[in-house]
């Protein structure tokens, strides 16, 4: 199920201008919504999906995510049950292509070897890990590679063009672009400066690009179309089920996507 | 050894968003340490701005009291702001004049390194603003109100536990976004690399200090030194002085809490804690967390001692058996410090006290020829309330209740 995401993703850009990522906090507000919410995104026709492992540190999330995290952790979720219930969406949407986003920690306690091989054995693609920059990640990169699955790496507007090219020899899949400076949720604005950056990320590898970090509406979406491979949906799903369900996911969902 | 690595402790696991911004700051704090100037200087401002070098007191009443060893006490409650605190930031605020920065930000539990970060910003004309758990200002409001008029910015974190911790990803937070012009100052010898080794580096002063001061004082090197251990900047700044003196034993003592046993502590390093390792806050120590590597609740009577981890030097030093652990009760604590204060006339901050509460067990058993020394890291003085508290005084209690009275009717 793994199998290369950098080439899967490439082949579905050539259908569509752009891809999409959504992201959703496990056990927020519950594992049944997030079920619902996930047969949506799958209906609606998403490409990956993040499925983010709560963590009580997460340092890089803002307060929308942090709260989420939170919440669910005082519900009680495991990382047990996170895994299970990945296992459970991997197998009901094979369209789609799972990865688990997640603090180091969590990677850490369960074994990184062992994390690994059961990210793989459920039949997702890769990790996300924000708080693990390639410097400390060597064994996390080298085991997530022999087991064919995608250690995704970032790029930031702070990123010199060496560090890219540093970054990006070092990851697989695609480079998850955050937008801007700050944490999961803000606003980012859809300015020249965040063309050029994207132009950078560009030059600096032949991995897909995903973007992601305050995209919340079509207008986002159609401005990154030619400038990135995959747009990412983080925060804005999380309010969205908050303040109307569910349900509001799917027509939500298809309301981003721009066609060719 | 991997640079940042104390054994297979530290690292700097920090978002990609502040790669440069730790180039930058590893940069100017190697270009700082490289340069004799730099130090010169920072022991010029202690010296003029803060209270160094503080005194080593010989505890002359103590001793006899318990009738063993020698008892010294490093003075650091006498340095400027109350507690060794200052030390760092007053360090911190020398490199980031240098790196150009015009605004610092901080992480505080019981609110001194707060406190003393605003006073570095006030005196360095840095903008200011400092994260604290919610709690904790709830806790500690006299130290909010001191460091609000010192100009500083005071934001109280909601999230988590709503304590030391909440404020630290609070601060990096903020830091993840406003790095250009901004230096997370933080205040413990925790956190991602360089952080564990420059606070060290700046808090090296006590240890350079009591080293000359118990040679003078005593003759020849103590055989024991005591400090308290919270996240552990105190107990490296004095341990640098006797580290390569194998005969110099050395004492960390972590917050017991309730006792070990109940689950409602703040010790890491002590069989039993139940600390095991870990990889949070940019940095790889032995956490108070659950199996699937959740951060839990710590609990002590010193808000600067309640903190799940733990330097990583520390932990090396431990698992090297260069430093030995141990944990003292609230209550004993706050034994200690009445002793302390009835017997010498000081007033030892309740973090302090734990350090007081090992030495004083450890004492009588030694010969009246050896001597030791605690690390005094800050004053109890100004944390009234609090201690007051801890002592359920009730004169304290009614003082209380009547100005409260005259407020709501006025």
């Amino acid at each position: 199920m793994s199998g290369n995401l950098e080439h899967e993703l490439k082949q579905r850009r050539q259908q569509k201008k752009i891809l999409l990522m959504t992201h959703l906090v496990l056990g927020y507000p519950s594992l049944a919504i997030n079920r619902e919410v996930i047969r949506q995104m799958a209906e609606a026709g998403v490409d990956c999906i993040e499925l983010q492992i709560p963590f009580s540190e997460p340092i890089a999330d803002g307060p929308v995510i942090l709260k989420a995290n939170q919440r669910s952790l005082d519900q009680g979720i495991t990382v047990e049950e996170c895994l299970r219930f990945g296992q459970e969406m991997a197998a009901a949407f094979p369209q789609v292509r799972f990865l688990f986003m997640t603090y180091y920690n969590i990677v850490f306690k369960y074994g990184e070897a062992a994390f690994l091989r059961r990210t793989r054995d459920i039949g997702f693609c890769g990790t996300i890990v924000a708080d693990l920059p390639p410097e400390e990640g060597q064994g996390y990169l080298a085991t997530s590679k022999e087991l064919g699955l995608a250690p995704v790496l970032f790029f930031t507007p702070t990123s010199s063009d060496e560090r890219m090219r540093q970054v990006a020899a070092q990851g697989a899949g695609f480079v998850y672009c955050v937008a801007r400076r700050g944490v999961t949720g803000r606003q980012t604005a859809f300015d020249q400066a965040l063309d050029q950056y994207l132009a950078r990320c560009r030059r600096a590898t032949a991995l897909p690009l995903a973007v992601g970090f305050g995209i919340s509406n079509r207008e986002d979406v159609a401005r990154l179309a030619d400038k990135a491979d995959m747009a990412v949906i983080g925060t804005a799903t999380i309010k969205l089920v908050d303040a109307q369900g569910p349900a509001a996911v799917g027509p939500f969902i298809a309301g981003l996507k721009v066609s060719l | 050894m991997k640079k940042g690595y104390y054994g297979q402790w530290g690292g700097a696991f920090i978002p990609e968003v502040l790669h440069a911004t730790f180039a930058d700051l590893n940069k100017a704090y190697e270009q700082a340490r490289a340069d004799a100037s730099f130090w010169q200087e920072y022991v010029e401002l202690m010296g003029n701005y803060s209270c160094r070098p503080t005194p080593l007191t010989f505890a002359e009443n103590l001793t006899r009291h318990f009738g063993g060893a020698r008892i010294f006490i490093k003075r650091e409650d006498l340095n400027h702001t109350g507690a060794h605190k200052a030390n760092n930031v007053m360090g911190q605020g020398l490199l980031v004049r240098r790196m150009g920065k015009k605004r610092v930000i901080a992480e505080t539990g019981a609110g001194q390194h707060g406190m003393a970060t605003a006073t570095m910003a006030a005196r360095f004309g840095f903008a200011c603003t400092i994260y604290m758990g919610e709690e904790d200002v709830a806790r500690q409001r006299p130290n909010v109100f001191w460091m609000e008029k010192l100009g500083a910015t005071v934001v109280p974190v909601t999230d988590g536990s709503r304590t030391l911790k909440d404020a630290m990803n609070e601060a990096f937070r903020d830091w993840v976004a406003s790095m250009d012009d901004t230096h997370y100052v933080i205040g413990t010898v925790c956190g991602p690399h360089p952080f564990p080794e420059m606070v060290a580096w700046f808090q090296s002063i006590i240890g350079q200090e009591a080293r000359q001061q118990i040679l003078k004082q005593h003759g020849r090197l103590p055989d024991r030194v005591y400090a308290c251990v919270g996240g552990g900047s105190n107990a490296m700044g004095i341990f640098q002085g006797f580290l390569d003196e194998p005969g110099v034993e050395l004492v960390g003592v972590e917050a017991g809490g309730e006792g070990i046993a109940t689950g409602r502590h703040a010790a890491r390093m002590i069989e039993g804690s139940g600390a095991t390792p870990g990889v949070a806050q940019g940095y790889k120590t032995m956490f108070l967390q659950s199996p699937e590597g959740q951060m839990l609740d710590t609990h002590s009577i010193a808000a600067g001692l309640d903190y799940v981890g733990v330097s990583p030097i520390l932990v090396d030093l431990g698992e090297r058996g260069r430093v030995r652990f141990a944990a003292a009760t609230d209550r004993e604590v706050i034994e200690a410090l009445s002793l302390t204060m009835r017997s010498e006339g000081i007033i030892p901050a309740m973090e302090s006290a734990h350090a007081f509460v090992q030495a004083f067990k450890e004492a009588p058993a030694m010969s009246p020829d050896q001597a030791i020394i605690i690390n005094m890291s800050g004053r109890g003085d100004k944390d009234i309330f609090t201690i007051a508290h801890a002592f359920d005084d009730p004169s304290w209690k009614d003082f209380i209740v009547k100005r409260a009275a005259a407020y709501s009717i006025g």
